[in-house]
């Protein structure tokens, strides 16, 4: 046998490769197997966001209506209250939820003493491991206009209680606070992990220079954290279109529809909810929504890069 | 650790300044405010739970019980619906989360190899799943074109792997796992199935730890989302289903109410039995969570490490 070529050499040294660890792929079968079905198998399936999608022919036999869906959407009555609802509420959130778990993270990261530290993290871990719904359903009973917390607290005062889950104008901040509440202190572990690998020379050195605690915090601690904070920004940015369905969709009501339907409950609403089901137009607007999504997080990774030299990639 | 200590005792020697001791003071200060904001209204669930159903209906209660007892707790036993959510839930976070570890680990270790041709491939494949999904209703029809809609696998297989797990067993591996360690094992003539079996799963108990918390309270025990568009039949509902129905859409069975004819009272109990439903469907993951609270730090941290 003559000597191959380069080509030939390659191919057949990357196929021994394969060969060699041919079991490891059978390991990945299964999962591989699973992503295409559960995963890409929909993303295939979005296409009928092009069609008028009909049960009985199928989604590659319904007729294709190229960008009718989204005409409609933009077009459409909702489309503008829930896109402003959607930001609203996503902006408000970032805003409020982003900055307060690095707070609390500096904060805790000074206590030295080990069983008020321990206390406090335990503590405000907790509400993080609490179901949507109890959540939702403590806001209820604890904002209730004769049964809750709020009202005792008014009656004792001599007050009118208030009826804040009534009120449209309470929605997003109702929504948003006791999102900081459940999380602020689960969001405050991936900085205080951050915080002990930053090295102690660094303090040590601030220290002999004559550094307080709140120079060390702005001149060392907060430097340390703006990577992996650069990172959760450009994360939650790049989700602004999806607010959390679980809690949104609980707490709507008749009374503050106005202002708390967002894309993912509008999706929701007219493709599995509404006397004629409309899976075209339902898989349009997700479609949409997971598309200017994608953008974004392209967007903001992009300019994260360039300013701060950290990003997602 | 070792060094964090240190360097705090270094810190102990120099005197702090009255800045600091200032700072000191408000940061604890601040602090017990959270502490206090995050315990005020778990405090008030508690305090309402164990009232009576006239101190509850006429807002008397704050952060005590008031007039004490144990009325709420004793009808929610005698109701059914929540025995019979508790019982799926646990069904479904159980092989639920033994279906996700496996598939996450089976999926990751290889994946973690750096000599696996395709690996970065393969791995953007599972990210990208982070970045951009079909969206609900695509995968809504995949669902239902393979049966599953109102059986039981309808809440299970979809939930298959999470990207960010994926992610944090990949990280595991590749840095607890010396490729040395591979090598060695494939010169005394062990197979990869060898190597994955008796040598990896042993290594791999922290992070099927971790990875078993995750999916369970995360993906099983604490989520509705799958139940209400995949499950009719009432009978399979978890138990998250059953609390909105009672919680959130204010639908309780009227057989246990019927025997109190005062329509107040009535109202009453229906709101505390509220307030003891929200503990009882608590209590087991806050009794659960110390235990395994540093579990979740490492996942945490794992994660972070990229």
């Amino acid at each position: 046998m003559g000597p191959r070529s380069g080509l030939e050499e390659r191919s057949f040294r990357l196929w021994l490769r394969i060969r060699r660890n041919w079991q490891l792929y059978v390991l990945l079968f299964l999962p591989v197997l699973w992503l295409i079905v559960f995963r890409y198998a929909p993303m295939y399936g979005a296409q009928i966001a092009f069609r008028d999608y009909l049960p009985a022919f199928g989604i590659e036999g319904s007729p294709w209506v190229g960008l009718a869906n989204f005409e409609r959407f933009f077009n459409s009555y909702y489309f503008k209250p829930v896109i402003v609802n959607t930001l609203i509420i996503s902006f408000y959130s970032l805003l409020a939820g982003f900055p307060i778990p690095i707070i609390l993270a500096l904060s805790v990261n000074q206590v030295k003493m080990r069983l008020f530290r321990n206390s406090v993290q335990m503590i405000t871990y907790a509400p993080h491991f609490i179901s949507t719904v109890v959540i939702v359903g403590m806001l209820f009973q604890f904002l209730h206009p004769r049964v809750g917390f709020t009202a005792s607290l008014a009656n004792l005062l001599g007050m009118t209680p208030p009826n804040s889950m009534g009120d449209p104008a309470a929605f997003a901040h109702i929504f948003v606070w006791s999102g900081v509440w459940q999380e602020m202190g689960f969001g405050a572990i991936i900085y205080l992990a951050v915080l002990s690998t930053i090295d102690p020379a660094l303090h040590e050195a601030a220290v002999v220079d004559g550094a307080s605690r709140l120079q060390r915090i702005r001149y060392i601690d907060i430097p340390g954290l703006m990577p992996t904070a650069m990172v959760l920004l450009v994360l939650s940015t790049g989700r602004v279109l999806e607010v959390a369905f679980e809690k949104v969709y609980l707490m709507q009501s008749p009374l503050n529809l106005g202002v708390a339907e967002v894309i993912n409950t509008y999706v929701y609403r007219v493709g599995l909810l509404s006397p004629i089901l409309d899976f075209s137009y339902s898989t349009a607007i997700g479609l949409l929504k997971g598309i200017v999504g994608l953008l974004l997080l392209i967007a903001v990774n992009y300019w994260a890069r360039r300013l701060t030299n950290n990003g997602l990639w | 650790m070792a060094s964090m200590t240190s360097y705090e005792s270094n810190i102990n020697k120099v005197n702090e300044s009255a800045v600091d001791r200032v700072f000191m003071l408000g940061n604890t200060a601040f602090l017990l405010v959270i502490t206090l904001i995050i315990l005020l209204p778990l405090v008030f669930i508690v305090a309402a739970s164990f009232s009576s159903a006239e101190a509850v209906i006429a807002g008397k209660v704050t952060l005590w019980p008031v007039d004490f007892s144990l009325l709420g707790y004793e009808t929610i036993f005698e109701h059914k619906k929540v025995w019979n959510g508790f019982a799926n839930s646990i069904f479904y976070t159980f092989f639920g989360t033994i279906f996700n570890v496996t598939m996450t680990i089976i999926a990751a270790y290889p994946l973690s190899r750096q000599d696996l041709i395709g690996r970065r491939v393969i791995t953007f494949a599972f990210i990208f799943t982070m970045l951009f999904s079909g969206g609900l209703i695509p995968t809504y029809m995949v669902v239902r074109d393979l049966g599953l809609l109102n059986t039981r696998w309808a809440m299970i297989l979809p939930t298959g792997i999470g990207p960010f797990n994926l992610l944090i067993a990949i990280t595991f591996f590749r840095t607890t796992i010396p490729p040395e360690l591979n090598e060695a094992a494939r010169i005394d003539g062990a197979s990869d199935f060898r190597i994955f079996l008796s040598i990896i799963l042993p290594l791999a108990r922290p992070i099927i730890a971790v990875l078993a918390l995750f999916y369970a309270v995360n993906t099983h025990w604490n989520t509705y989302f799958q139940a209400l568009i995949y499950l009719k039949d009432q009978n399979l509902f978890p138990l998250q289903i059953v609390l909105r129905e009672i919680l959130i859409q204010n639908s309780i069975d009227a057989s246990m109410l019927i025997d109190i004819e005062d329509l107040v009272a009535r109202e009453g109990l229906r709101e505390l039995l509220k307030y003891s439903l929200i503990v009882v469907a608590s209590v087991p993951v806050m009794i659960l969570y110390p235990f395994v609270q540093r579990h979740f730090v490492k996942g945490m941290t794992l994660g972070s490490v990229k």
